[in-house]
C-alpha cells in the first residue's frame, strides 16, 4: 500500500476512535496526577500505622498516653507522649499568640487601609518572610531574640520555648496575613459602601462588617497557621532544645515532637527497635493532632461561610 | 421649567450648580435640583445619564474613592453638605441609603437593624429593643421577621433582604433616604411590597428615588427629574412630566424613543 493510501485508510476507519483513544489516555493522565496525591496520603498513613502498631504491641496506648516521662533512648525507658505533646503545644501556643493578632491586623490594614502604592511595598516584604529558611529562623531566635530576653529574664535558659514560640509567630505571620487579606478583600464592595452609608468609619467598616464576613476565610488562615506551628521543626529543634520535658511554662526548655523525630531520625537507630518505632508513633500523633486542626477548620469555614 | 407650584413647596434639599468629575470625567454638568421635603422625588434617565452618580452625592458616597470631585453646593436645611468642613460621615448619619441589591450584614436580623444605632454608641438594650421593633415595623418586616430576630440576615428572601436594608436605613432616623434602584434586582411581587413601603415612608421623610422603570417612577413620586448625559434636562411635578414634559429629550425618552 501506498502512503497516501494508509493515510487515507485510517483516517476513513478511525477518526472517532483514534479520538475515544486520546480522550481516554488524557483523561488517565489527568487522573493519575490527581490520584498522585491520594496514593501519597495513604502510603504515608499506612507507613506511620504499621509501624506504630509494632510500637504499641510493646508498649500500651494506656502508657504512651499517661506516662509523663518521654525516654525511649534511656536505660529506664518511658514513652509517656505527653511530654513531648506539651513543648509542641506551648511553642504553637506563644507562635500564634504573636501570630494571629499580628497577622489579622497587618491582613486588615493592607486590604482597608493602605493606599494600592505601599500595600504593592509591604505585601512583597511579608512575603518575603514565608521564604526565608526555617533555619536561619532558628539560629534568629537562639542568638538573637534568647540573648536580647535574657536581658529583661536573667533567668531564662538558652534554650527555651518562648524564643522559639516568638519566631515561629513571625514566621508564621505572612500565612495568616495573605490568606486573611484575600478573604477580606473578596468581601463584596456593597457591604462595605453599606456600611459607610450609615456613617460607619473605616475602622468601623473593617472590624465590624468586613472582618466578620470574612470570618471563614480568616479562620482558615488560622487554622493553617496553627498546622504549620504544630508541624514546624527547624525552630523548636534549633531554639526550643532537645530535651523532653512535661512543662507548661515557655521560660523553660522542652523538646517538641517533631524536635524529637529529627533529632532521633538523625542518629543511626537499628531499624524495626523499638527506639526506631518511637519515631512512627510521634509522628503519628503528630498526624492526627494536625487532622483535628483541620477537621475543625473544615467545620469553622462550613459554620461561618456567608453566601454573598 | 420650574414652575410656581414648585417654587411654593419647601425644599428640604437644594442642589445648586453642582459639578462632578470621576478624575478629569465630567459626569454631572451644572446640575440645580430641589426635592422637596416629605415627598417621593425621582431621578429617571438613560443609563450612564448620571442620576446614580447624582444620588450618592447627596450622602457624599463618592468620598470613599479617590479622584472624586465635586463643585457647587448641594444644601441640605441650608447647610451646604459639601462644603470643606463638613465632615461626610455627619452627613451620612442624616442621609441614609438603600441600594440596588439587597447588601444585608452577615449578622443577625437584630443586629443589622441595630447597626446604625450601634455605631453612634448606642448599647442600652431596651432602647436598641424599641428602635429595632420601630425600624421593623415601618419597613413592613416586623410580622415576618418578629420570632427569628436573633437568625442570620442571610436566610430571608431578597425582598424581605430589602425591606431589612429599608428597617436599617430607619432606625436611626434620618432626614433624607436615597433610594438606589431598590427593585431592580427583585421579582414582581417583592417590587410591589417596597413600593408600598416607600409611599408610607413619605410621611416620615423625604424620598429621594433613582429609578430605570418610567412606570415605577410614574406610581411612586411626586416630583420628577429627568436627566440626560449628565445634564437635568427637566425637572417637574410628575404627572406633568409624564403628561406634558416641556423638553423635547424628556418626551422622546417618556415615549420610548430613546434610552
Amino acid at each position: 500500500m501506498t502512503r497516501e493510501k494508509k493515510l487515507e485508510k485510517s483516517a476513513q476507519l478511525s477518526p472517532k476512535l483514534v479520538r475515544d483513544v486520546r480522550e481516554k489516555i488524557i483523561e488517565l493522565v489527568l487522573f493519575l496526577a490527581a490520584f498522585s496525591a491520594v496514593a501519597t496520603t495513604v502510603a504515608i498513613m499506612y507507613i506511620l500505622i504499621k509501624e506504630s502498631w509494632l510500637f504499641f504491641n510493646e508498649v500500651s496506648v494506656i502508657d504512651f498516653l499517661t506516662d509523663r516521662k518521654w525516654t525511649p533512648l534511656f536505660v529506664e525507658k518511658h514513652y509517656g507522649i505527653i511530654s513531648l505533646v506539651s513543648g509542641t503545644l506551648v511553642t504553637s501556643g506563644v507562635a500564634l499568640l504573636v501570630a494571629i493578632p499580628m497577622g489579622t491586623i497587618a491582613a486588615m490594614y493592607l486590604s482597608e487601609f493602605a493606599p494600592s502604592r505601599l500595600r504593592e511595598l509591604i505585601k512583597p516584604c511579608l512575603e518575603l518572610l514565608a521564604a526565608i529558611p526555617t533555619v536561619v529562623y532558628g539560629y534568629f531566635a537562639l542568638l538573637f531574640v534568647t540573648p536580647m530576653l535574657q536581658k529583661i529574664l536573667p533567668d531564662l535558659p538558652g534554650f527555651n520555648m518562648l524564643s522559639a514560640g516568638l519566631v515561629m509567630g513571625l514566621m508564621i505571620i505572612p500565612f495568616i496575613s495573605s490568606i486573611s487579606e484575600d478573604a477580606m478583600r473578596s468581601v463584596p464592595v456593597g457591604l462595605r459602601e453599606g456600611s459607610y452609608a450609615m456613617g460607619a468609619t473605616s475602622l468601623q467598616t473593617a472590624w465590624r462588617v468586613v472582618f466578620p464576613s470574612a470570618i471563614s476565610g480568616i479562620s482558615a488562615a488560622y487554622i493553617l497557621g496553627a498546622s504549620r506551628a504544630v508541624g514546624e521543626t527547624m525552630i523548636v529543634a534549633i531554639a526550643a532544645g532537645l530535651q523532653p520535658r512535661l512543662t507548661w511554662n515557655p521560660l523553660e526548655e522542652a523538646a517538641t515532637i517533631t524536635a524529637y523525630i529529627v533529632q532521633v531520625s538523625m542518629g543511626d537507630l537499628p531499624h524495626h527497635s523499638i527506639e526506631y518505632q518511637t519515631i512512627f508513633a510521634a509522628g503519628l500523633t503528630l498526624v492526627l493532632m494536625t487532622l483535628v486542626l483541620n477537621i475543625m477548620g473544615h467545620f469553622l469555614a462550613k459554620r461561618y461561610r456567608e453566601i454573598y | 421649567m420650574v414652575d410656581m407650584e414648585v417654587n411654593q413647596i419647601q425644599p428640604k434639599a437644594e442642589v445648586q450648580n453642582l459639578n462632578f468629575y470621576y478624575g478629569s470625567f465630567h459626569a454631572l454638568k451644572n446640575i440645580n435640583l430641589f426635592v422637596p421635603a416629605n415627598k417621593v422625588t425621582a431621578l429617571i434617565g438613560p443609563s450612564g445619564c448620571g442620576k446614580t452618580t447624582l444620588l450618592r452625592c447627596f450622602n457624599r458616597m463618592h468620598d470613599l474613592y479617590p479622584g472624586n470631585r465635586y463643585e457647587g453646593s448641594i444644601l441640605i436645611d441650608s447647610i451646604n453638605t459639601l462644603g470643606r468642613g463638613v465632615d461626610p460621615i455627619e452627613v451620612r448619619m442624616r442621609v441614609s441609603m438603600v441600594f440596588q441589591r439587597p447588601n444585608p450584614f452577615p449578622k443577625s436580623i437584630y443586629e443589622n437593624v441595630a447597626y446604625g444605632l450601634r455605631l453612634r454608641g448606642v448599647n442600652n438594650r431596651l432602647l436598641l429593643d424599641e428602635k429595632v421593633e420601630d425600624a421593623l415595623v415601618a419597613s413592613a418586616l416586623w410580622d415576618e421577621v418578629k420570632n427569628r430576630l436573633f437568625e442570620s440576615a442571610l436566610n430571608l428572601s431578597g425582598g424581605q433582604q430589602q425591606r431589612l436594608c429599608i428597617a436599617r436605613a430607619l432606625v436611626t432616623d434620618p432626614e433624607m433616604i436615597l433610594f438606589d434602584e431598590p427593585t431592580s434586582a427583585l421579582d414582581p411581587i417583592a417590587t410591589t411590597s417596597i413600593e408600598e413601603l416607600v409611599l408610607e415612608l413619605k410621611k416620615r421623610v423625604t424620598i429621594l428615588i433613582v429609578t430605570h422603570s418610567m412606570h415605577q417612577a410614574a406610581r411612586l413620586s411626586d416630583y420628577t427629574a429627568f436627566m440626560y448625559l449628565g445634564e437635568m434636562m427637566e425637572f417637574d411635578q410628575t404627572k406633568t412630566i409624564f403628561t406634558t414634559p416641556a423638553n423635547k429629550k424628556t418626551e422622546e425618552y417618556i415615549s420610548g424613543r430613546i434610552g
